[in-house]
């Protein structure tokens, strides 16, 4: 690695202060992406900065309406140890227990994942689905936006220099609803996802027909893609595989894959449409428990 | 030009020390080439293997992803901290009964996310204990004796305790 400067704010305003001395930077939260990048030269900065001692990034909590606001820098272990998160919020639980083995979740965190912005990061599409939003702080203030309008391309997005990620937001989630995410990988653990989906359902009170519906796939486009046309093509239908098939051409639809060593075009549509439709099942099952 | 070096203060198994780095160097590499303890080993350099792992404020984590500035305030646990002075680690015990080991590159990160998971969870089963040790890798043993081991020490634990 480059020689590097590494500074460790203490509060907001010392990290928005160090933004703003000139040099370049990159954030260091869980290190699992950026030490490695930097090490091997993907990438080059002057100076890191430790985001783990601001207190808004390292802690979470429930808000008055029943949504998570999520520090940025929480690690996902501490996330997915959380008992009542894990009641209230499966499918949060669903993908911070995939990112990495047990080292990477002991630091790695959503900030990170969200700001490496990379095609198949998994937080992304069960955030998506679950609603999430994210603040952004600089010196000027906050400001709040969809978790689904951060990314612009790989590697990626709309943060403006001077600004970092504060909290993942998650709001309240609507009643007789239900989310889950999973992957598609070669092996059982410790791989990037060939393809990843999430989806959330909300049934009716009669809990006959679908009232809402949001669908989120990875690793088939430049940014990880909201699929407005698969909850389109949801509401109002009974749920059930009629209905979900429909949600998966509509996802399958809207991927632009390429091909890689993980896996072929051919082969990543058709696992957009098989794991849209088991999401979407899943998280059926669990808008019922609900 | 000059390198320049910060100070550092942390805990390391067990006691307090100091020592001077560039931010740039890994904590692997002050462990290793600042403060000759070379048990911690390097596999990949790049978070995928597993040799590197120490226990940091109480969680596991790959010593080759964060930075030796990092451990200021903290405390770290590497391997050379698992035995209590002459006595082994029941950990270190049974990854010599059971044969674990082969080359022997691996065994330091096993042992230590072994230990992080046994201190957590005194009883996992064998289902738990290889989803733990999912993040790392032996190229020799073919994994059976390693579970077998960490299934064989927290047994250990269970009836010293
Ligand atoms: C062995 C291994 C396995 C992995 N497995 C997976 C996997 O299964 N799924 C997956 O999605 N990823 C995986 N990853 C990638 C990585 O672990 C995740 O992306 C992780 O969430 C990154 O978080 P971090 O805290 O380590 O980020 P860091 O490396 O600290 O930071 C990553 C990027 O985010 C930026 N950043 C950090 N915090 C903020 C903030 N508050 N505001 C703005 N920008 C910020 C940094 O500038 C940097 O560019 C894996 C990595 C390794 C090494
Ligand atoms: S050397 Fe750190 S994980 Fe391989
Ligand atoms: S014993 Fe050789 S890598 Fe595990």
């Amino acid at each position: 690695m480059k020689e590097i400067d590494y500074l460790a704010p203490a509060s907001l305003d010392e990290a928005y202060a160090a933004l703003q001395n000139g040099k370049t930077s990159a954030f260091l939260a869980g290190g699992t992406d950026i030490i490695v990048q930097l090490r091997e030269g993907r990438k080059q900065v002057d100076q890191l900065i430790d985001v783990k001692h601001i207190p808004e990034l390292m802690r979470y909590g429930w808000t008055d309406g029943g949504g998570l606001a999520i520090g940025a820098s929480v690690p996902f272990a501490e996330i997915y140890e959380d008992a009542e998160i894990a009641r209230r919020l499966p499918c949060l639980i669903d993908c911070a227990t995939l990112v990495g083995g047990i080292q990477i979740q002991s630091r790695a965190c959503f900030g990170g994942n969200i700001g490496n912005s990379g095609p198949a990061a998994d937080t992304v599409p069960a955030l998506i689905a679950l609603g999430a939003t994210l603040t952004l702080g600089s010196r000027e203030g906050t400001r709040e936006l969809p978790l689904e309008a951060f990314f612009t391309g790989p590697g990626q997005n709309v943060l403006a220099p001077g600004e970092l990620i504060v909290t993942v937001n998650v709001p309240p989630q609507p009643a007789r609803s239900g989310a889950f995410f999973h992957r598609f990988i070669p092996r059982n653990e410790m791989d990037i996802a060939v393809v990843n989906v999430g989806a959330r359902l909300e049934l009716d009170a009669a809990g006959e027909r679908i009232a809402g519906a949001r669908v989120s796939v990875g690793a088939v486009a430049p940014t990880p893609l909201f699929v407005e046309e698969a909850g389109a093509a949801l509401v109002g239908q009974a749920p059930g595989e009629e209905a979900f098939a429909r949600a998966a051409d509509a996802a399958a639809a809207a991927a632009r894959p390429i091909t890689d060593m993980r896996g072929s075009i051919a082969q990543r549509v058709h696992l957009t449409r098989v794991l849209t439709v088991r999401a979407l099942r899943r998280a059926l099952e669990r808008a019922r428990e609900a | 030009m000059p390198m320049r070096r910060s100070h550092v203060q942390t805990t390391l198994n067990g006691e307090e020390i100091d020592f001077l780095c560039e931010p740039r160097q890994s904590l692997l590499e002050v462990l290793r080439d600042e403060l000759g303890l070379t048990g911690t080993k390097e596999g990949c350099n790049n978070g995928n293997c597993g040799a590197c792992s120490v226990i940091l404020n109480g969680r596991v984590t790959n010593a080759c992803c964060v930075l030796g500035v990092e451990a200021e305030g903290a405390s770290v646990v590497t391997i050379e901290g698992v035995a209590e002075g002459d006595r082994l680690h029941p950990l270190q015990q049974a990854f010599l009964e059971e044969a674990a080991l082969q080359c022997g590159v691996c065994t330091p990160g096993f042992i230590v996310a072994a230990k992080a998971l046994l201190d957590a969870e005194p009883n996992p089963d064998e289902g738990r204990v290889r989803h733990w040790l999912a993040g790392n890798l032996c190229r020799c043993t073919g994994y059976d004796k390693i579970v077998r081991a960490v299934l064989k020490a927290s047994d250990a634990q269970e009836v010293t305790a």
